[in-house]
């Protein structure tokens, strides 16, 4: 197609992924070294990804920058890449948020250094390989690969209980894919193929597809997290390192929206207008019941990640709005504005939920504590990071001109179309996700110095506040002109309620 | 022009931004000049805009400044519709904001974080304009969070007070549940009119007056009605409408220069604003005015009384605040809108004034502000004193000054409306005029007058406060005499708000107020004789009586009628409700979620007893294992490989 162009996609996929094997290869012994070159590579990758942005042509729904390769031509499995408007965006928050991983994990990280920094390297490469797999075989090598990293980096650079955090982690996650392998492996059998875009456009029965989607539930509810299978997240979060909370934050929490987009929706559209509800219902549960419950937290950690499964149920909700429009109005009129909203606050609580457990982070290298009761007052002796956290906060709580506010009030204003009922409940985010979120700032930030241990904090360094200051204006540039972001992605999400609505009876 | 509107918003936000990121190294002048210039400069502009559009008569502008988003074709954008409403709104705004900058050099004057104030106070202002001049119903929500954002900010300024930062927690939330209205409200209006436009919402809004939404199953309501009461919540919660108001009295733990600015003159009266902006809608659905109605009515009566037993100044001038929103609210209700606006503009400048003149007393006092440890203090600052006073006479409305023909207006002009709860309305207003007077002449008396209970030290002390404090007190005092009688005549029953404010024929009770009003002087001399001023003269009468003649009296009275005292001392027990049933009710449903379903059944039951399988399974196979995950992760992949293999090789 674009012949002129290199293999962008291949690039920013092996990349990471072979630099992340030289940094290895520099070694534990070298850690200056090692560094130097994993924040290269890093940017590299990043400066690699804006090119998918720039040259992306909006108008169209079709796979752009696509890689044809023959795998293993007997099952017909190819290496076949390609990204629409629903994949650029995140592979382009996924090379964003490893450069900031490098830089946080630059003086913080003492043991095995090397090793740590390629981990995430690798992984950047792998998760970038998620979004970019047209073919179903592909993607599930890249999603299954990607979790190899991660639980090293849980593992090895974890807090006490990792253990613990890793095995429920582990079963949750093997448990829904191996569910997903299997419809995989059926789709395949039906369509005589493994193009995930051959898939899309193969007619199934209900009941099949209501296996299917079912399949496709358990691997990618996990991963958003959907209650009821949310609970290896605050645990996962509270054990990882802070790169490694960033990154489940970030872009893991997103490969399970993003599954929805790719598989269930345009794969099984009848089960999913039929179920629907199911996934409303589970989506208004984390706003209102993970909002509560969020709100009790005594560890930061866990409070942010309890805010991040509440604020995912505004993914998942705005994906499957459409349905309850389309039967309520007889129109689609207001089905885009779910689907761009979830879209949007999934880009978007990646800067944020990032950018939380990277303040969490800058406190607990400093302090060693998670616990909100052992700080208090840290606005007096850190004034520049408390403005950082307090801006996150806001942006957290989904105040207009940040991002977070972008993707909610798209989703509410779509779900209002369809029930003024469902868009009543997702509207408590306003008053829980400011409580939760406020809260613990009045707690951390505010008051009088609470103990020797905060009157001793240094504020944020050069390092951190460049760390800190990129995210800052991600958040504020979303926030105060979501367009850029937008606008790429409508011709994609036309097309998608187009395969949503169509039926495949 | 649109070049001015813009310079007009973007000088604060310039200030803002400037004084806030490079405070440390402008230094504290460098700090107040840039935002005192970039307010000024806004002002100026704003004097500009008022003689180009009220004056002169132009058309109004309606312009987009960028495109925020295109979505389903909707255009949501950033842009300025500046009409007279407008107009008026940013001088207005401008103007106090300007007094309260140059007042917060002598106010902030010891205080560290001096640069901070000064950026938010600058920012604040760039977000009320942002308000009070939007096209549009996205950037209306977008300066009215922003206006909480920075009401949050400096409600919470002095961030080491646990009462600062818990009432600022409490402001953030409270307004919050009025959005959780006011965004469905908005959601509601994307539905109906497939935009977000004033212009188009306005000029759709008679066709859709007879559409109905079923809500709850099997009821039809009118869907205007939901839109406006959805709407209105928002503004309950902003403009402190019962029982939404808790908020404001906390707010008063800020400095006092936001409390003239922010919980007085501006951000408070934003939900006034807004319904007067959305008439087109609100004058398609009596249910939704009699609600405003009497909610305003319940708000000017009942919060007026709390002002009679508070010891704190700046509280007892928080409750005339919520009082005289609700007379805002009411002259909404009755479709007053004009007068709505009229009283909020006036009551800017007094209450400006009268928060203004509490903080001078408060510095003069070394932030003591308990009144009973205050009196006679005329004598030793008489430019406080005089400007207070006249702040006071503007309040309680006698006739001539300002706040008079505001008020009146609205009294008339609920006594010609049949709306249903305008009765009651007309009698909690009336009321209110004598709760008005009594309150504010004890405040005055028990401050300024009468014996001095403050203690030797302080008293030594005591001396007028420098020009930067009492020079906008003065600026502050004029249009608090004069600006009434200026501008009833136009504003009220003249065409400034044609083509801007709509109201039905039907609901038109300015049009019978304009039938009797003869000019301004007039209108003043016709006052003297009525109902209402005989109402201020009773209250004068019975403050004077109770704390000038017989002092021992009220303590005597509070004894006697403990009960009721007791139940207006803790606010008719708003505060303690809402505390154990939302904020306790919340966080224990959150630990039962959270210890029983989360923890419990989830983790406990499926988790964890899954775990335990698997351990059990794995135990009885271990030697097979190494016991790394990595390796079961490798292991899911090359059994992949070999399942692919096989399928190949079948």
């Amino acid at each position: 197609m674009l012949s002129e162009l290199p293999p962008l996609l291949s690039l920013v996929i092996w990349f990471p992924i072979l630099g992340g094997a030289a940094v290895l290869f520099v070694g534990d012994d070298n850690p200056g070294r090692a560094k130097a070159l994993a924040l290269t590579v890093a940017i590299l990758t990043f400066l690699i990804s804006i090119p998918l942005f720039t040259l992306f042509d909006p108008t169209t729904a079709k796979m752009q920058f696509q890689e044809f390769v023959p795998w293993i031509p007997a099952l017909s499995v190819n290496y076949h890449l390609g990204v629409d408007g629903f994949s650029m965006p995140l592979i382009l928050l996924t090379a964003f948020m490893n450069v900031l991983v490098v830089i946080a994990g630059w003086e913080v990280v003492q043991y095995r250094v090397a090793q740590y920094m390629a981990a995430f390297l690798i992984m950047e490469g792998l998760m970038i390989g998620v979004f970019a797999a047209l073919d179903a075989i592909l993607f599930y090598v890249f999603f299954e690969a990607m979790l190899i990293p991660m639980f090293l980096v849980i593992g090895i650079w974890g807090g006490p209980r990792r253990v613990y955090a890793t095995l429920k982690f582990f079963l949750y996650t093997f448990l829904g894919s191996v569910f997903m392998l299997i419809a995989l492996i059926y789709l395949y059998t039906q369509a005589d193929s493994f193009e995930i875009l051959d898939f899309h456009m193969l007619p199934l029965t209900l009941s099949e597809q209501v296996w299917i989607f079912f399949a496709f539930l358990l691997g990618f509810s996990v991963k958003v997290p959907m209650w009821p299978v949310h609970t290896w997240l605050p645990d996962a979060h509270v054990e990882a390192p802070t790169g490694g909370s960033v990154i489940l934050a970030a872009i893991t929490l997103k490969i399970g929206g993003y599954g929805f987009l790719r598989f269930a929706l345009p794969i099984t559209p009848d089960a999913s207008a039929t179920l629907d509800w199911l996934i409303i219902t589970l989506s208004l549960i984390a706003v209102v019941y993970i909002g509560l419950v969020a709100l009790i937290q005594q560890d930061m950690k866990k409070l942010i990640a309890y805010s991040s499964i509440a604020h995912m149920g505004f993914v998942t909700l705005g994906f499957f709005i459409a349905f309850s429009i389309y039967r309520h109005t007889g129109s689609l009129n207001g089905a885009a504005m779910g689907i761009e909203g979830g879209m949007v606050q999934m880009v978007s609580h990646g800067f944020i939920s990032g950018a939380l457990f990277l303040c969490v982070g800058v406190l607990y290298d400093r302090v060693h504590s998670r616990q909100i009761k052992d700080y208090g007052g840290v606005a007096n002796t850190m004034p520049i990071f408390a403005a950082f956290m307090v801006l996150f906060a806001m942006a957290n709580a989904g105040l207009p001109g940040t991002s977070g506010f972008v993707g909610e009030f798209l989703v509410i204003l779509s779900s209002f179309k369809a029930s003024f009922w469902i868009a009543f409940l997702a509207s408590f985010t306003l008053i829980l996700g400011a409580a939760y979120t406020l809260w613990l700032v009045k707690r951390v930030i505010f008051g009088e110095v609470g103990n020797h241990h905060v009157a001793e904090l240094e504020d944020v360094g050069r390092r951190e506040i460049i760390m800190l200051s990129l995210l800052a204006a991600a958040v504020l540039l979303l926030g105060l002109w979501p367009d850029p972001l937008t606008s790429t992605m409508h011709a994609t999400v036309d097309n998608l309620l187009q395969h949503m609505t169509v039926t495949k009876l | 022009m649109q070049n001015v509107y813009l310079a007009i918003v973007l000088a604060p936000l310039f200030g803002a931004i400037v004084a806030g990121l490079f405070g440390r190294r402008i230094g504290r002048a460098g700090a107040h000049w840039v935002t005192i210039l970039g307010v000024a400069i806004s002002f100026l502009l704003s004097l500009i805009v008022l003689r180009h559009h009220v004056l002169e008569g132009a058309e109004p502008y309606n312009g987009s400044v960028y495109t925020w988003m295109v979505i389903e074709g909707i255009r949501m954008e950033v842009g300025f519709l500046v009409d007279n409403l407008t107009a008026i709104m940013i001088a207005t705004v401008t103007f106090v904001s300007l007094m309260v900058h140059i007042y917060t050099i002598g106010y902030m004057h010891d205080d560290d974080g001096y640069q901070r104030f000064f950026s938010y106070i600058a920012l604040f202002t760039f977000s009320m304009l942002m308000l009070v001049m939007a096209n549009n119903f996205l950037q209306l929500f977008f300066g009215w969070e922003a206006v909480g954002l920075v009401s949050y900010l400096l409600i919470g300024f002095w961030f080491k007070r646990e009462s600062a930062i818990f009432a600022n927690l409490k402001a953030f939330l409270v307004n919050r549940v009025g959005d959780f209205g006011f965004l469905l409200g908005i959601a509601a209006v994307l539905m109906a009119f497939n935009s977000l436009d004033y212009k188009d919402v306005f000029a759709a809004a008679p066709l859709m007056a007879k559409m109905t939404v079923q809500i709850l199953p099997g009821a039809e309501w009118s869907l205007m009605t939901v839109i406006c009461i959805l709407l209105f919540i928002g503004a309950m919660g902003k403009s402190a409408q019962v029982p939404l108001h808790v908020w404001l009295p906390d707010s008063m733990e800020g400095p006092t220069p936001i409390s003239a600015l922010i919980h007085a003159a501006t951000m408070v009266t934003a939900g006034i604003f807004m319904v007067a902006r959305m008439s087109p809608l609100f004058e398609l659905s009596e249910t939704a005015l009699s609600f405003v109605l009497v909610i305003g009515s319940i708000t000017a009566l009942f919060m007026g009384f709390l002002g009679i037993v508070q010891n704190d100044i700046k509280r007892v001038v928080a409750y005339s605040t919520l009082s005289q929103l609700g007379y805002m609210t009411v002259a909404l209700g009755v479709s007053a809108y004009s007068a709505a606006i009229f009283h909020l503009m006036t009551h800017a400048f007094f209450k400006a004034l009268l928060f203004l003149g509490a903080g001078s007393v408060i510095i003069a006092m070394h932030h003591e502000q308990d009144i009973r440890k205050m009196g006679g203090l005329w004598k030793y600052m008489p430019i406080t004193w005089f400007t207070f006073l006249l702040g006071t006479l503007a309040l309680i409305g006698t006739p001539g000054f300002a706040g008079f023909y505001s008020k009146d207006s609205i009294l008339e002009a609920v006594h010609y409306s049949h709306l249903a709860g305008s009765g009651f309305a007309y009698f909690a207003v009336m009321l209110g005029v004598f709760v008005t007077s009594f309150y504010s002449f004890r405040l005055y008396f028990v401050v300024f007058h009468g014996q001095e209970r403050m203690d030797h030290h302080t008293q030594e002390h005591l001396h007028e406060t420098p020009a930067v404090v009492t020079v906008p007190l003065i600026l502050l005092a004029i249009p608090s005499v004069v600006i009434g009688a200026m501008t009833i005549e136009p504003m009220l029953f003249g065409d400034v708000f044609e083509g801007v404010i709509a109201v039905a024929p039907a609901h038109d009770v300015l049009e019978h107020v304009a039938g009797h009003f003869h000019g301004a002087m007039n209108f003043a001399l016709h006052g003297v004789t009525g109902l209402p001023f005989v109402l201020v003269l009773a209250g004068f009468g019975s403050a004077f009586y109770l704390y000038m003649v017989k002092p021992e009296l009220p303590g005597l009275i509070q004894r006697r009628f403990a009960r009721l005292y007791d139940l207006m001392d803790r606010k008719y027990l708003f505060d303690e409700f809402y505390q154990s049933f939302f904020m306790r009710g919340g966080r224990n449903l959150g630990t039962a979620l959270w210890k029983y379903a989360d923890a419990g059944l989830i983790d406990g039951l499926m988790v964890n007893g899954a775990a335990r399988l698997v351990g059990w399974v794995s135990s009885m196979v271990r030697h097979l294992q190494t016991g790394y995950l990595y390796t079961y992760a490798f292991a899911m992949i090359i059994g992949l490989l070999i399942l692919l293999t096989w399928f190949v090789a079948r």
